[in-house]
């Protein structure tokens, strides 16, 4: 390609982008931005800085905001752990062993990936209401520990068969049990795709807000996602500036994972889509 | 007695099995035997956080609601058995699940295409070497990670509000913009542009599409004199047609569900006038609003057979699209 047309090419590619990224980069010059500026300047350059909408966005409800992120750390976290550990367990399962009716769970397992949440989720709050659940951070993480986001497991068994047999079969042959096996062997050989599974598990719970919204009502246990949401019906059309500023609190935590982990991501999103 | 009607002239005529011809379970050897028995074993325990979750979270609940669609309930009180009330309610009297039904259909069939388009534009023109591939491919992927969040969904409901940062571009030129949250005409296409701003996802599986095509492919039809179109029109989208088909099913699947985005945007109300009541959000306020639970289940199950049509009609559309290459 001649360099003027690949210049050219570059600087289209870099307009999309800035396109594309405009409302982020608008929300964060808004967020520092005196309230009554920020619907009058559409521009990016804030004529007034002041870090005010931080402040006043932090305490603005019941709790500090830093309680809601707690909760959603907590919920976040536990339902990160319980993926790595229940998918992989499954995983292992179907890329290794043999067992009867195998192809045909596998079968079912890939049919759960694509089942809609919906269909389940009104007999599911039933019994949890039943267990006294509602209000408490069970619902949300319970179903983690028993592999229910079967996506993850299907994207770990594509993982382990990539990797040579002879290994199982060597540690076997020196005596190594399954579960040694799984441990010592595959399971440190799945980083990467543990890695992707715990990156997209953060994301995905962090910004849950159906099942968040659902689940937790009481006002002292909700989540970032479910008090943004507060945050707009009780300030309705006003205060913007303070909801900026904890939008874009609330946005840190992914673009943190996003930053660490794109390599994860992106090797993520290509290959489940692709084998 | 149904074993004598089971025995099929063939069996009854055949001999009895010698004893030196033990039929093949019996061939194996004892110990591979055990060893087999043993990796079963293993299998189930490894497998039974997945089994107790498919049979208690995902089966027990299936069935369950399709139960529950069959009678009126409202956690206070017992179910009642209705038969099919549920589903002829839905379809003859209830105004709204049809426009639900319409809203999330115009969104999926606006959203999905326009969405892919920009996904394979994008990733046609990222790739092969060009600079900065990873730097450009991140930018267009970081919205389809932040897309789903309530802060994004409150960040388009102040773009696209009245005094919002549209209309204050508008401004600049002098155009007064109309309040694009609050006007029916035009809420649902504000939802529609977000979906396409995730176009990041899809754009990513396109890529590593399209790394699988063998360069040597376009060298041999660059020598035979094929421009640039006719190459993109003869092998890349050709051997493009399985990834293609894949992001369409998934992201037909995924948009048909989608439910923060309208939530937020219209308050929690699917309006303005209803013009933003998707599906799920409907069944939302049905089941957990107003306490229809048994309603709540048979749109449910409504949604699932939609889905699974879907998908059928895609699987069945793509034999005649789709290339899969030497293998069939």
């Amino acid at each position: 390609m001649p360099r003027g047309s690949r210049l050219l090419k570059h600087l289209l590619l870099i307009a999309f982008g800035l396109v594309m990224l405009y409302p982020l980069l608008w929300m964060i010059s808004s967020s520092l931005k005196p309230e009554e500026l920020i619907f009058r300047e559409p521009g990016l350059w804030p004529s007034a800085v002041t870090l005010d909408n931080y402040g006043d966005g932090w305490t603005a409800l019941k709790h500090s905001f830093g309680y809601y992120l707690w909760n959603s750390a907590v919920i976040t976290g536990l339902s990160v752990l319980a993926n790595l550990v229940a998918c992989s367990l499954a995983a292992y399962a179907f890329a290794r062993l043999n067992f009867p009716l195998k192809k045909l769970w596998f079968t079912v397992m890939l049919g759960s990936i694509m089942l809609p949440h919906h269909v389940t989720v009104v007999p599911q709050y039933i019994v949890f209401a039943e267990l006294d659940w509602i209000n408490t951070i069970w619902p949300l993480v319970v179903p983690k520990f028993l592999a229910t986001d079967a996506f993850f497991i299907f994207l770990m068994v594509q993982f382990i068969r990539t990797l040579p047999r002879e290994l199982d079969e060597a540690a076997a042959i020196d005596g190594a049990g399954y579960w040694r096996v799984f441990l010592q062997v595959i399971l440190p050989l799945c980083m990467p795709a543990l890695a992707t599974t715990g990156i997209f598990t953060f994301i995905w719970t962090w910004n849950d807000f159906f099942s968040q919204n659902l689940y937790l009502t009481n006002s002292d246990n909700l989540t970032v996602a479910v008090a943004l949401r507060q945050f707009l019906d009780s300030s309705g059309e006003s205060s913007w500036g303070p909801m900026f500023a904890m939008s874009i609190v609330s946005l840190g935590p992914i673009f943190g994972f996003f930053l660490a982990g794109q390599k994860y991501l992106i090797r993520g999103v290509a290959t489940t889509g692709l084998k | 007695m149904s074993e004598s009607i089971s025995v099929t002239p063939e069996r009854a005529l055949a001999p009895k099995r010698a004893p030196d011809q033990p039929p093949g379970r019996r061939r194996r050897t004892p110990h591979v035997n055990v060893h087999r028995r043993r990796e079963a074993r293993a299998a189930y325990v490894f497998l039974a956080p997945w089994f107790i979750g498919l049979f208690v979270i995902t089966v027990g609940p299936i069935l369950a609601s399709l139960y529950l669609s069959f009678t009126n309930y409202s956690l206070l009180e017992e179910a009642k058995w209705v038969g099919t009330d549920n589903y002829t309610k839905m379809f003859f009297e209830d105004d709204r699940f049809i426009t639900s039904l319409k809203v999330t259909t115009v969104y999926v069939v606006v959203s999905v295409p326009l969405q892919l388009a920009f996904a394979l534009g994008l990733a046609l023109a990222l790739d092969r070497g060009l600079r900065g591939l990873s730097f450009y491919r991140s930018v267009y992927y970081l919205p389809s990670l932040l897309g789903g969040s309530v802060a994004i969904a409150i960040l388009w409901r102040k773009i696209f509000g009245t005094d919002g940062l549209v209309n204050g571009l508008l401004a600049v030129f002098g155009i007064q913009g109309p309040g694009w949250v609050s006007d029916p005409d035009t809420a649902l296409g504000t939802l529609i542009l977000l979906h396409v701003w995730t176009f990041g996802a899809p754009m990513v599986i396109f890529l590593a599409g399209l790394r699988q095509i063998p360069q040597s492919y376009y060298e041999a039809a660059a020598v035979d004199g094929a421009t640039k179109l006719r190459q993109f029109r003869s092998i890349t989208l050709p051997l493009l047609t399985p990834i293609i088909f894949f992001n369409l099913v998934l992201e037909v699947i995924k948009s048909f569900q989608s439910f923060t985005q309208s939530f937020i945007v219209s308050g929690g109300s699917g309006g303005p006038v209803d013009s933003t009541l998707f599906y799920t959000l409907y069944l939302y306020l049905k089941g957990f609003k107003s306490y229809e639970m048994g309603y709540a289940a048979a749109m449910a199950w409504v949604l699932l057979l939609i889905i699974a049509g879907l998908t059928g009609v895609n699987f069945l559309a793509s034999k005649y699209w789709v290339f899969y290459g030497d293998s069939k």
